[in-house]
């Protein structure tokens, strides 16, 4: 098991739009590069990508939750 | 007098300061909010009274009306003044606060809501004799919309009904560009504004960026305070804007700022407003849009009319007529405002958020600062990148643009990067000095540099 920490502090959100899907659930196995989060900073989006791929087993924040550099946003195991 | 004696000021930041003290000057009470990043903010230690409202992130406190209610009612304010942004034009915002018997230091919703809604405000435009880009009412379908576009001609931008502040707007060059952004545009006017209605508008190249500022009170007087000239963006968000507008025709002048009357009339407009509009080349100018709440720039104004407009405001929504006559307004001199940002010009302004570990501001004849921040504070990630503004007066043009060019290198602000240096190469920039610049101007001269 691994995890994934924010790079910035902001507003973590779970999908691309307040009426969209979100971008994974746990359990979705990711490719490395694809999008899982957004970080909201001073009005402006970061995309969190997954650095590998890997299998998202846990979710650790919820949408507009707030996030600090080095949080642990996702637990991940290989797939 | 404002007649009030209590207003809750629903914000945070620069705007926060310049209510508490306009509501100290004119012997009103002020009560501040503030999330958990907010608890040591000047804003709060400058109020008689401040209520905590919620989280960090500003939807969790600062938009969150239900707790900004809350708040009114538990600091026993008879008023609410929502600054600018987050709810200040939000019209159930001010529908709930009225309906709660308190007063809402702004307009009426309704006419909030009519202005609120872009295509809504094109038609009160025409109605009341005001020129408008050629444009459509909404457009649904790809088919409907390439057939309105041939009638409007491009090139054409794609914009949110809903959207404001240099949002949910795309440029389009052709029919198959249209056909292909279409989908895209209301996915995210439906996303940021609630709302995924769209209609298309004649681009204006070469155009600037000039509104008014109105004043209008519940005894049906409306006047203006002359226009500010906001070309200078990026990105359609404004860096640096000046008042009045330079080299503009006097028979303009007067052309827009009546016209500017004339829609705050037609709609039935109260408080403090601000009538946006394109001017091409030839001076034909056409309105875009209305700001239905004071803006980020309206220090400008104060420097040219010597009108307190947050004061104004106040006397306002206390129910008091306008003291001020249309022939008793007079302009002098030449103002700049400049947004020091906590960004990085040099990595495509990237937000800096961080701790400011010192903070020297400039001073002497005709400078302004505005802000809500002091040394020690931290510009927290969860709001705007605003650190101050920066107002520069000058008998003309030359004096103005003089002083800014001192202050700002007085001006340091330590332990986050700045838009400070940027504002230093423009206000020095020829181009910009000799006269009027439009929209696009920055953008494309930053690609050039």
């Amino acid at each position: 098991m691994s995890t994934v920490e924010a790079h910035v502090p902001g507003v973590f959100y779970r999908r691309p739009s307040p009426d969209a899907a979100p971008f994974i659930e746990a359990g979705s196995v990711v490719e490395a590069g694809q999008t899982i989060a957004l970080i909201e900073i001073m009005k402006t989006f970061n995309e969190v990508k997954a650095d590998k791929s890997c299998r998202v087993s846990k979710i650790l924040l919820d949408d507009g939750d707030e996030v600090d550099v080095g949080q642990t946003m996702f637990e991940v195991d290989e797939p | 007098m404002t007649g009030l004696r209590r207003v809750l000021v629903a914000n945070r930041g620069e705007i926060a300061v310049r209510i508490v003290r306009a509501c100290h000057a004119a012997g009103v009470e002020a009560v501040a909010v503030y999330s958990d990043a907010d608890e040591n903010a000047r804003w709060v230690q400058l109020a008689d009274e401040a209520v905590h409202i919620g989280r960090s992130a500003a939807q969790k406190s600062y938009l969150d009306s239900d707790a900004l209610l809350k708040a009114a009612r538990s600091a026993d304010v008879e008023a609410v003044h929502p600054g600018y942004g987050f709810l200040s034009e939000n019209a159930a915002f001010a529908r709930a606060i009225v309906e709660a018997g308190l007063v809402f230091v702004g307009p009426p919703p309704s006419a909030m809501e009519q202005m609120g809604d872009k295509a809504a405000a094109r038609r009160a435009a025409q109605a009341a004799g005001v020129p408008v880009v050629p444009g459509s009412g909404p457009v649904d379908d790809p088919e409907d919309a390439v057939r309105v576009a041939e009638e409007v001609g491009y090139p054409l931008l794609v914009k949110a009904a809903a959207g404001g502040g240099g949002r949910g707007i795309r440029p389009v060059a052709d029919a198959a560009e249209l056909v292909d952004v279409l989908p895209g545009a209301r996915a995210e006017a439906r996303s940021a504004f609630g709302d995924g209605t769209v209609y298309l508008e004649r681009a204006v190249p070469g155009a600037r960026h000039v509104e008014v500022q109105v004043l209008a009170d519940e005894h049906g007087n409306v006047v203006h305070l002359f226009e500010r000239d906001c070309s200078v963006q990026r990105r359609r968000q404004k860096l640096l804007e000046e008042a009045p507008a330079s080299d503009l025709r006097e028979s303009t002048r007067q052309a827009i700022t009546s016209a500017a009357v004339r829609l705050a009339g037609h709609v039935g407009y109260r408080n403090a407003g601000t009538v946006e509009f394109l001017v091409d080349s030839d001076e034909n100018f056409y309105f875009i849009e209305m700001n239905t709440r004071v803006q980020v720039e309206h220090p400008i104004t104060e420097a040219i009319t010597g009108v307190d407009v947050i004061a104004e405001q106040l006397r306002i929504a206390g129910g008091a007529a306008l003291t001020l006559e249309q022939d008793s307004v007079e302009r002098r001199g030449v103002a700049i405002e400049m947004r020091i940002n906590a960004e990085d010009p040099e990595r495509d302004f990237a937000p800096t958020p961080g701790e400011i570990t010192a903070l020297h501001l400039p001073g002497g004849p005709g400078v302004r600062v505005d802000t809500g921040i002091v040394r020690g504070d931290r510009i927290s990630p969860f709001y705007d990148s605003l650190i101050a503004k920066l107002i520069c007066w000058g008998a003309d043009r030359e004096q103005a643009y003089a002083r800014a060019g001192q202050a700002l290198a007085e001006f340091h602000v330590g332990g986050v990067a700045s838009t400070i240096s940027l504002h230093r190469r423009l206000t020095a920039d020829p181009r910009l000095r000799a006269g009027p610049v439009h929209t696009g101007w920055l953008e494309e001269s930053r690609a050039g540099d």
